[in-house]
């Protein structure tokens, strides 16, 4: 693959949501190319015919009853959130598109 | 009648069920030994004294009463702090979680509950379990017990270290690429990665899903036997946990394996080996000859592809897992944004450590347009070809025999800037996560700097059993697990 | 210049389940307790894993095989990653490249009787975010995050562009509508959120030599109605085409966006622009390790076939022609949904009048229903109770109106604690002196005597004064209690016709 670049770097954090130093960019895109062109070895791998494998163990068919159980009080769900009114938890206004 | 986390597990309970000592003389002396050492070791990031001592308090109640109580009633257990305890603030070593108090318990601390085992205090880890040195903990570095200008390996690196050090006689981490398995090593003491689904993941803080896994920490195979037993079983809630019955490893453990056919693969003598821990190894399995086992040479082929494979399965996975870190429902939230999306950004840029920045940004990389084939895609299918020649060697042994680190501890500080060596260090644990197969590290040795060697054992999914009395076979023998380290603590107590 | 008007339809219905689909809240609309119905699986908080509820799935192949889909052998669940607050994992857990069922058609009734089909491109399953709700005041207020819908699951049927016009789009959303409801696997309440709809839209242009040229597609976001589906596309169609007019700029062209996205502005009729999120199209779609993928064997979709109900459109014809009933009853009829029609079939089937029972469980049934609030299987009157009473109508042992009273006085019974039977239909007749003369040769006899004394009044009747027969009913209803004055009249006139 061809050389990470430094928009390379600020586009994947914008994508990722990272406020970078303006430092940090040159010393990420210097670390993460190393990485990946070490990843660049898996090209010697010969992978016709080879299924994928996200999973370790593969097994199929995991379900649950559609039985309700307890959901937590309000308290118990918003008692990590940074900002809420007690009811609802609270982000700066969205700008709605359109 | 004295105690001492040093103990196996086997001698406390008996020590316990024979009323020698109480649990509540137990936990007080892993509290107090905490309170002598850990400022040294640095294993801890939160012990709540006072809650300690109530569990204890409570069993041995119970115990008083004539009550039947769990396999590990009294025993404290210490947890890595990336596993959910109801009320509990889990903060994964990251300033993202510094305030976070979970709702919920995880499932294996219910069965730690369920066990009567004593939750002693919360262990220190590479942030969100990101790293093989505990260097990238954003609120402490943790110490080797051994050499404390070492690391204690990582990412469980709290963990091992608390039970090396006296701290606890058990203790709980989970494992990603080794996370488990290298800090046993670096901190002589056994710790185990089960096969993939074997434990429940449930309130387990994700790193990587299809790689992470919870296993045990203790001072032998013993102890990490009637741990695991305590943490396995099926478990509705997550999807990937296995239902397969789980065997009472404890009670088969001193049972010697007749027959046994040990792997050695030549792709795990190579260069960049430490010619001491190399000799370590084979010293190991030329005593697996002596009991009687057949040693037998495997490939796995494809091993030399393990770190490539994992440093895109495993930061794609990471990129996703940790995206719900936004500051919205909870965890950090920036204080100085502009709009909806400067504070995500802002938020997660300053609450993220290098490392778990590192890795969000390759994994996102890796799944993003035009990449997904060349990178993720593609190390999926190597992943499978690695799972296949795990297949194939255990169709001729039992056991797979290799070092578990290239190199015994290294030093706090020499590999920091240099993430790619660092990665590097994962080469002989990783292909367990990627394959799904149960893994142990248990001592087989010392160093000339008198550093801890780890031996690592590898079996087929779902034989843990078999891995277990493998293991305690080598150490009843050798006995290296008998050796301490020498603790530096307060000169006042 | 023909204009041709292609739609595409999205549609996301939120299936009825009793529980959300990866954990055990209960899926219910419940925006007046905001965060109440959450745990830590869709609150998303770390730790927390997902687990496939097997109805949602079950109701997911229940609905494709009824749209005729291809379904899928294996299927496997995908994240979709993108950050917005109304979303915790800042993933949406959905189905990319191998969704459950694909290829699919529905035929959509047409005025002109020959129904239209429009092929279905795919379903999927996947789970629904939260709602947000934005300061309105214009002060830029905080937004508030309601994580209550959070995991419910939602199916998503993707049409092909086959629809060709405004009403032809709402006829596919009315049709499919009427299936989902039918088969209950949704409530389809557009209300609540439970339907909702995209439209792809653009416009084929055949200019004067002959070359069709294609607009850009606009995809209308927000369709909530059955209305706003129709009025927003009809607007859309005639926007592009003033734009067209103006700009020229046509699919492809440099500058023109390959799709752009618009919202329907329901109170001012019309269609805004929205902005493009930023990266938005790029969802680094993986498969999700918390998940196991599914597969689905011949027996397992045979075992679902052989629960599955004839479909509506089906029924709709057949009760048409089974029963002689009109179009407009045969909908009222399936539209009720699938009880409902079992109840009008048993009932119609018993009493031998299609048309009668048509017209008792669409007026009589139904207003009781609604003014009860109860569903058919808590209804007092049981199909084969009104069948017996029917029964008594058709065999003109009951007039209509006394049918009605017997009908009223069985409903104020069981209110009173007397359950409604056959014995106590013929009970209320007997103690309201309700039942005709038994054999009609009583009546005849009767009526024949009548006629026979008043010979003016019947050449009146001959000569077409039906009027003149007013005098006549009464004489033989003051003879015979309990006689329907409209039968009366209808026999005094056959009588005196035949003689």
């Amino acid at each position: 693959m061809s050389e990470l670049t430094a928009d390379d770097v600020k586009k994947v954090a914008s994508l990722a949501r990272l406020t970078l130093a303006e430092g940090d960019v040159a010393r990420y895109q210097e670390q993460l190319g190393n990485v990946l062109n070490y990843v660049d070895r898996l090209d010697e791998v010969d992978t016709t015919d080879v299924e994928p494998m996200a999973h370790a163990i593969e097994t199929v068919n995991v379900f649950r009853q559609d039985e309700p159980r307890d959901s937590l009080d309000r308290e118990q769900a918003l008692a990590n959130a940074p900002q809420t009114d007690g009811t609802y938890f609270l982000v700066p206004a969205i700008l709605d598109e359109g | 009648m004295t105690t001492t986390a040093f103990l196996n597990t086997p001698e406390l309970l008996d020590q316990l069920q024979s009323g020698e000592v109480t649990s509540t003389d137990l936990v007080t002396t892993c509290l107090d030994r905490i309170a002598k050492v850990d400022d040294h070791i640095g294993a801890f990031l939160n012990v709540d004294r006072d809650a300690a001592l109530q569990q204890a308090v409570n069993i041995d109640e119970r115990r008083q009463a004539g009550e039947t109580l769990g396999p590990l009633a009294g025993v404290p257990v210490a947890v890595k702090d990336n596993i959910c305890a109801n009320g509990t603030r889990t903060t994964c070593a990251s300033r993202m979680l510094e305030e976070f108090v979970p709702p919920y318990d995880a499932h294996v601390i219910q069965l730690l509950r369920q066990a009567d085992a004593v939750l002693i205090g919360r262990t220190n880890l590479d942030e969100f379990a990101m790293g093989s040195s505990c260097e990238n903990s954003a609120f402490q570095s943790t110490r080797n017990p051994w050499d404390t200008e070492r690391t204690p390996g990582g990412s469980s690196g709290g963990s091992a270290a608390a039970v090396a050090a006296g701290m606890t006689p058990l203790s709980i981490g989970s494992d990603t690429g080794g996370s488990i398995r290298q800090p046993a090593a670096f901190c002589g003491v056994v710790g185990m990665k089960p096969t993939y689904g074997r434990v429940s993941r449930y309130g387990l803080v994700a790193f990587a899903s299809s790689l992470d896994q919870i296993g045990p920490f203790a001072n032998d195979v013993t102890g990490a036997a009637f741990l695991l037993e305590a943490l396995s079983g099926h478990d509705q809630r997550d999807s990937t946990s296995i239902d397969c019955p789980v065997p009472a490893y404890s009670q088969t453990l001193d049972q010697p394996l007749g027959g046994l056919r040990i792997g050695i693969a030549k792709e795990h003598f190579i260069e960049g080996l430490d010619a001491e821990v190399e000799q370590a190894v084979h010293a190991a399995v030329d005593v697996y000859r002596s009991l009687g086992a057949e040693v037998k040479q495997v490939t796995l082929p494809h091993s030399q592809y393990c770190v490539a494979v994992y440093y895109i399965v495993a930061p794609s996975e990471a990129s996703s897992n940790l995206a719900r870190y936004d500051g919205v429902h909870y965890g950090h939230r920036a204080t100085d944004f502009e709009n909806m999306v400067d504070m995500y950004s802002a938020s997660r840029g300053e609450a993220f450590g290098d490392e778990v920045k590192r890795r969000i940004m390759l994994g996102t990389y890796a799944l993003s347009a035009g990449y997904y084939d060349a990178y993720y895609l593609k190390a999926l299918k190597v992943r499978r070809l690695i799972r296949q020649d795990f297949d194939r060697a255990f169709e001729d042994v039992d056991v797979i025999a290799s070092p578990v680190t290239p190199t015994p501890a290294f030093k706090i500080g020499e590999l920091i800037d240099d993430p790619l060596a660092m990665y590097l260090t994962d080469m002989y644990t990783i292909s367990a996560n990627l394959a799904g197969t149960p893994g142990i590290s248990l001592p087989c040795g010392f160093s000339s700097d008198g550093l801890p060697i780890g031996l690592q054992l590898q079996a087929a999914p779902f034989e843990e059993e078999r891995l277990l009395r493998a293991a305690r076979m080598y150490e009843r023998e050798a006995e290296w697990h008998t050796q301490r380290p020498s603790v530096p603590s307060h000169s006042t107590s | 210049m023909k204009v041709t008007t292609i739609v595409g339809l999205e549609v996301h219905v939120q299936l009825l389940t009793r529980t959300k689909i990866f954990c055990g809240c209960v899926n219910r609309f419940n925006p007046n307790a905001p965060n109440t119905q959450t745990c830590p699986v869709c609150l998303g908080l770390p730790g927390s894993l997902p687990v496939m509820n097997e109805e949602a799935f079950r109701l997911s192949l229940i609905t494709a095989m009824s749209l005729n889909c291809e379904l899928a052998s294996f299927t496997k669940w995908d994240r979709k990653q993108y950050y917005y607050p109304d979303l915790p994992k800042a993933y949406q857990i959905s189905q990319y490249d191998l969704p459950f069922s694909h290829d699919g058609w529905l035929d959509v009734s047409t005025d002109e009787g020959e129904p239209r089909r429009i092929r279905i491109n795919r379903a999927h399953l996947e789970e629904d975010a939260g709602k947000n709700t934005h300061d309105e005041s214009g002060r830029g207020g905080d937004s508030h995050v309601d994580l209550n819908r959070c995991g419910t699951p939602l199916l998503e049927i993707v049409s092909e562009p086959d629809i060709r016009s405004a009403a032809e789009a709402k006829a596919y959303l009315e049709d499919l509508h009427l299936l989902l409801t039918y088969l209950g696997v949704s409530d389809c309440n557009m209300q609540e959120g439970s339907l909702r709809c995209d439209a792809n839209v653009n416009l084929h242009i055949e200019q004067d030599d002959g070359e069709t040229i294609a607009t850009p597609i606009v995809e209308v976001k927000n369709l909530n109605s059955f209305r706003g589906v129709e009025a927003s596309i009809a607007y859309e169609a005639e926007r592009q085409q003033n734009e067209f007019a103006e700009t020229g700029l046509k699919i492809g062209d440099p500058g023109a966006p390959a799709k752009t996205t618009r919202g329907w502005n329901a109170e001012r009729g019309v269609t805004i622009a929205q902005r493009i999120k930023e990266e938005a199209s790029d969802y680094r779609y993986f498969p999700d390790p918390d998940l196991m993928p599914v597969t689905v064997s011949e027996e397992q979709l045979a075992d679902v076939r052989s629960g599955l109900c004839e479909f509506p459109a089906v029924r709709r014809a057949r009760i048409e022609e089974d029963y002689g009933l009109s179009k407009y009853d045969a909908s009222v009829v399936i539209n009720q949904g699938q009880d409902f029609a079992d109840y009008f079939e048993a009932v119609a089937q018993v009493c031998g009048d299609g048309k009668q029972a048509a017209n008792w469980v669409t007026q009589n049934v139904l207003r009781e229903l609604n003014e009860r609030r109860v569903a058919l299987d808590e209804f007092p009157i049981s199909a084969g109770i009104l069948a017996a009473l029917l029964q008594q109508i058709v065999g003109g042992q009951l007039t209509v109106k006394s049918g009605r009273e017997v009908f009223d006085e069985l409903l104020s019974g069981h209110d009173e604690g007397t359950p409604p039977s056959e014995d106590r239909i013929t009970e209320i007749v007997e103690d309201k002196g309700l039942a005709m003369p038994s054999d009609t040769g009583e009546l005849d006899a009767l009526i024949d005597a009548t006629i026979a004394a008043h010979e003016k009044a019947v050449d009146d009747i001959r000569n077409g004064k039906l009027q003149a027969a007013g005098p006549l009913i009464g004489k033989v209803m003051r003879q015979l209690k309990g006689s329907d004055p409209q039968a009366v009249r209808q026999r005094i006139i056959e009588r005196i016709q035949q003689t």
